[in-house]
């Protein structure tokens, strides 16, 4: 068993909010540490939680045991590490794509640029590509995503948060 | 050790209180989106403080049994202690009773109207803000992690409130005499921010300087209420007496409703 075939087997387990990203895209798998005991395979995964009271985190933490657990090992452990803290800055390049399709706008700004009061982001549509949009809420369905509605094609859409 | 597990409540126990309080509000927003605002504030700050009880938790179990038994006075958690259980971040935050609890008075004030609330949480954001600033340089590795952690959170948190300060502040005529009565009736409660218990004073280097935040938040304080068009009270007497357990009636509303059902069902889950 490798480090390397460990993480592209993660690769299956998703966020329960947005199917379309793996945790691998998302950034949140921190390190895999392997061991042996009495010659059998042992694991930690060390994972970093998106938002401190996202609740997906469970659920993802569910999805990784199960993957695991067709893999043989001996022993399973996951580990939460919350220092450096998460931030959409570790979201790979195809992430971003996946969303994008899936039709949520991608995090457009480095997490460290930080926002002036009544400042927004000026995030494009994921749908018609317009720039011509605006901020509905700076909070939305799950504490990753803002909310914006587009002027050109009236839809509204999702905006996975710099964060 | 028990200063240290006080010193973690006490900032365990702002966030779980506010964190109530906001998520009181879940279904009565007066708009759909500032619905969901408060319930993702009080979301980070259930987050923050799970993470801190779980800690506090560790420590607690890692104390002698004499210690231990005298930590809390709540009944619930006493036979817990005296039948050998190992406290965890529920019990924390379900079986201790408002004695107990080291929130300042400020987080556990009732939400009244839209203008109380964005007040009290713009009182606490810019404090916490400095706070977990600072406390990212703890000593401690595990509560730097968490307050690392939680100041992005924060940082959204304080935006948030702002905006709605400058907004009522620099509003209508209505808005303006809601947010200006808000604020003065809430005051009062700011003291108590910055004022070192004994448990503060302990617990050096892993801790923060209260008194030293005081300056920042005065600053930001004065910046906001500037663009909102509001003055800043001066001469006000200070309550205090949450960061040692001594609380206003409305903490014993909050936990009522908030501790029902572990009281009722103990160990119940769902
Ligand atoms: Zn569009």
């Amino acid at each position: 068993m490798t480090k390397e075939g460990v993480i592209a087997a993660l690769e299956q387990v998703t966020d329960p909010e947005i199917p379309v990203l793996s945790i691998g895209d998302l950034g949140i798998i921190r390190d895999v540490e392997l061991w042996l005991e009495d010659g059998k395979d042992c694991i930690n995964v060390i994972i970093t939680p998106t938002y401190s009271g996202c609740p997906a985190m469970n659920v993802i933490a569910t999805g990784i045991r199960m993957v695991l657990a067709g893999m043989n090992f001996k022993r399973v452990d996951i580990t939460e590490r919350l220092d450096p803290p998460w931030t959409t800055d570790l979201m790979t390049e195809s992430g971003k794509e996946k969303l994008k399709a899936y039709g949520i706008a991608p995090p457009i700004r480095k997490s460290k640029v930080g926002l002036g009061l009544f400042e927004e982001d000026a995030v494009d549509c994921p749908r018609c590509g317009s720039q011509d949009t605006e901020l509905v809420s700076g909070f939305g369905p799950t504490s990753c995503k803002s909310l914006y509605k587009c002027r050109s094609c009236k839809e509204p859409f999702e905006h996975f948060k710099c964060h | 050790m028990k200063n240290k597990l006080f010193y973690i409540l006490e900032w365990a126990d702002n966030t779980l209180i506010l964190g109530q309080r906001l998520s009181e509000w879940c279904g009565h927003g007066p708009v759909l989106e500032q619905d969901i605002a408060l319930t993702n504030i009080a979301l980070d700050h259930l987050g923050c403080a799970r993470n801190l009880y779980t800690y506090a938790a560790e420590i607690f179990n890692g104390m002698d049994a004499v210690d231990r038994s005298e930590c809390f006075a709540s009944v619930a958690f006493q036979r817990n202690v005296k039948e050998g259980h190992q406290a965890d971040e529920d019990d924390l935050a379900f079986l201790r009773d408002a004695w107990d609890f080291r929130n300042v008075l400020l987080v556990e004030q009732p939400n009244t109207d839209w203008a109380y609330t964005v007040a009290r949480a713009f009182l606490f954001d810019a404090f916490n803000y400095y706070y977990l600033t600072a406390m990212c340089n703890s000593v401690d590795e595990r509560l730097a992690g968490i307050a690392s952690k939680s100041l992005k959170e924060a940082t959204y948190h304080l935006r948030w409130s702002s905006e709605w300060v400058i907004r009522l502040g620099d509003g209508t005529e209505e808005s303006k005499t809601r947010i200006v009565e808000a604020i003065a009736n809430l005051w009062p409660f700011t003291g108590e921010l910055f004022t070192a218990t004994e448990v503060d004073t302990f617990v050096e280097g892993l801790g923060v300087d209260f008194a030293a935040l005081k300056p920042l938040w005065e600053q930001k304080v004065a910046e906001i209420f500037d663009e909102a068009t509001l003055e800043v009270p001066t001469g006000v007497w200070m309550q205090s007496g949450g960061k040692t357990g001594t609380h206003s009636e409305n903490l014993g509303f909050v936990l009522a409703e908030m501790q029902f059902m572990q009281r009722a069902y103990p160990n119940m889950e769902w």
